[in-house]
């Protein structure tokens, strides 16, 4: 999806200093599309929680260079993927943890990201089991997932909806990063 | 009455409110049969399982569709809030579900309208909402695993995937956790802390811990924790203790586990069925 290239990171790195800004989206799908996006085209991106006023629970939203606000709303608007507002940035968001722990059970691999597991079967590997998270695409992307070859299955960030949804990504693409298998 | 409420990821699923019943395929809610193999449903099974082996009445769910989009969480939320009153509840266990402080809060504000109030149960989404609006300690009891833990102890964090990263390298110290949690008024009155190691906690205080058998190939298998809840609520209806029902659910666990021996691979479902057979064990 790398459609367009005039954003480089050299640009983005140059707007360092300037004040930042939030996008926030109706819901944490078309965050995670969002954030694919801008990233593709090398947009300074980060992913924090909303201010309060828009926290549900289960939110997040996207830092990014002020500046550059006019050209990523015009580019995701004429996606499907606008954001509901633009805010200047709070200063008080945090980050989703990016942090992983790893179980190795012989034939089996578990990695973990926040509250989230995924376990590959190294031998065929397949998707065994998916386990944490409470919210309840979770059980879905479990029926959608488990079984699946890891190449094959589908990536949580574009069938996923919360921020469960989002740290099953954080580890599935650990787990692709671990076994080298894409 | 024994109400369990949540999320089942089926896009569309109208809300529904009815008896729920062991099927030969699953577990049905309303006559609608459910796959068992994780969530919601899973947990229900569990209850169901523990109101047979006791002779009770079968429990009720609330349920709806919802795989994320937040309707049919949304519907969960507008009834409990409209019509808790007109239920005769006296367990109310709460599951998967979108959380949404707000509509949440509305719930609680009904909660405190009853006459007499339900022991309350929180798991997965439920519990990340209680926690996330301030209101954890409204609640009887949390069955929270490691990473939600974690969550309960960061007193910043509004989700387990803002924990930061600090409290997340605390798992090895599961008791400074739970100190952390009761300490910030962000814990349950009773918790059980799912691990390698289980831990009882009531008022602040660990009463119990359990680490046999230890069964390593559970970790990796979705829906065991919701085996956990399941148990807790129905020995709860059985007339137990919340720390007595989270010895029993505890043990019965990992005898479940170990009579099932499973691998990373196994599916919660062929360790549900042998909750009868452990429960007994246990029991004697």
């Amino acid at each position: 999806m790398n459609w367009l290239k005039k954003k480089k990171k050299e640009a983005a790195s140059k707007t360092e200093a300037v004040t930042r800004g939030l996008l926030i989206f109706a819901d944490t799908s078309t965050l995670m599309h969002a954030e694919q996006v801008l990233k593709e085209e090398n947009y300074d991106i980060r992913v924090v929680s909303p201010p309060p006023e828009y926290r549900t629970g289960c939110d997040l939203s996207l830092e990014f260079p002020l500046v550059e606000a006019p050209g990523i709303t015009r580019m995701l608007k004429e996606i499907g993927l606008a954001p509901i507002d633009v805010l200047p940035v709070s200063g008080n968001g945090f980050k989703p943890l990016q942090l992983f722990k790893s179980k190795d059970f012989g034939r089996y691999l578990m990695v973990r990201a926040a509250n989230m597991k995924i376990t590959l079967d190294k031998t065929t590997k397949r998707i065994v089991n998916i386990s944490g998270g409470g919210c309840p695409d979770i059980p879905y992307l479990a029926r959608e997932m488990v079984g699946k070859l890891l190449s094959e299955a589908p990536e949580p960030a574009m069938i996923g909806f919360s921020l469960c949804a989002y740290s099953l990504n954080m580890a599935y693409e650990e787990m692709i990063r671990m076994t080298g298998d894409e | 009455m024994l109400l369990l409420v949540g999320a089942i990821p089926i896009k569309g699923l109208p809300l529904s409110l009815g008896t729920i019943s062991l099927a030969e395929q699953g577990v049905t809610v309303n006559g609608r049969v459910l796959d068992i193999d994780r969530g919601t449903a899973a947990m229900i099974t569990v209850v169901c399982t523990i109101c047979l082996e006791f002779g009770l009445e079968p429990p009720k769910g609330l349920i709806a569709g919802d795989i994320g989009t937040r309707d049919g969480s949304r519907k969960i939320y507008e009834y409990l809030a409209e019509h808790l009153s007109e239920l005769d509840v006296s367990v109310l266990t709460f599951h998967y579900i979108m959380p949404d402080i707000k509509r949440n809060k509305k719930v609680l504000e009904k909660i405190s309208t009853l006459e007499k109030k339900p022991i309350l149960i929180a798991d997965a989404g439920s519990m990340y909402v209680a926690k996330a609006g301030g209101d954890a300690a409204f609640y009887d009891v949390f069955t929270p695993d490691l990473g939600e833990s974690a969550y309960l102890a960061d007193d910043k964090a509004a989700h387990p995937t803002y924990t930061r990263g600090f409290i997340f390298h605390l798992e090895d110290d599961v008791p400074e956790l739970i100190r952390r949690a009761y300490e910030s008024n962000n814990a349950a009155r009773t918790m059980f802390v799912k691990g390698a190691v289980d831990y009882i906690c009531h008022d602040g205080e660990i009463v119990e811990k359990i680490s046999e058998p230890n069964i390593e190939a559970l970790e990796p298998i979705g829906g065991t924790g919701d085996m956990i809840t399941g148990m807790i609520s129905g020995l709860i209806y059985a007339g137990k203790s919340p720390v007595e029902a989270c010895r029993i659910a505890g043990r019965v666990n990992r005898r479940a586990g170990e009579l099932s021996q499973p691998t990373p691979a196994t599916q919660v479902k062929d360790i549900i069925k042998f909750i009868p057979a452990a429960l007994k064990q246990v029991l004697e």
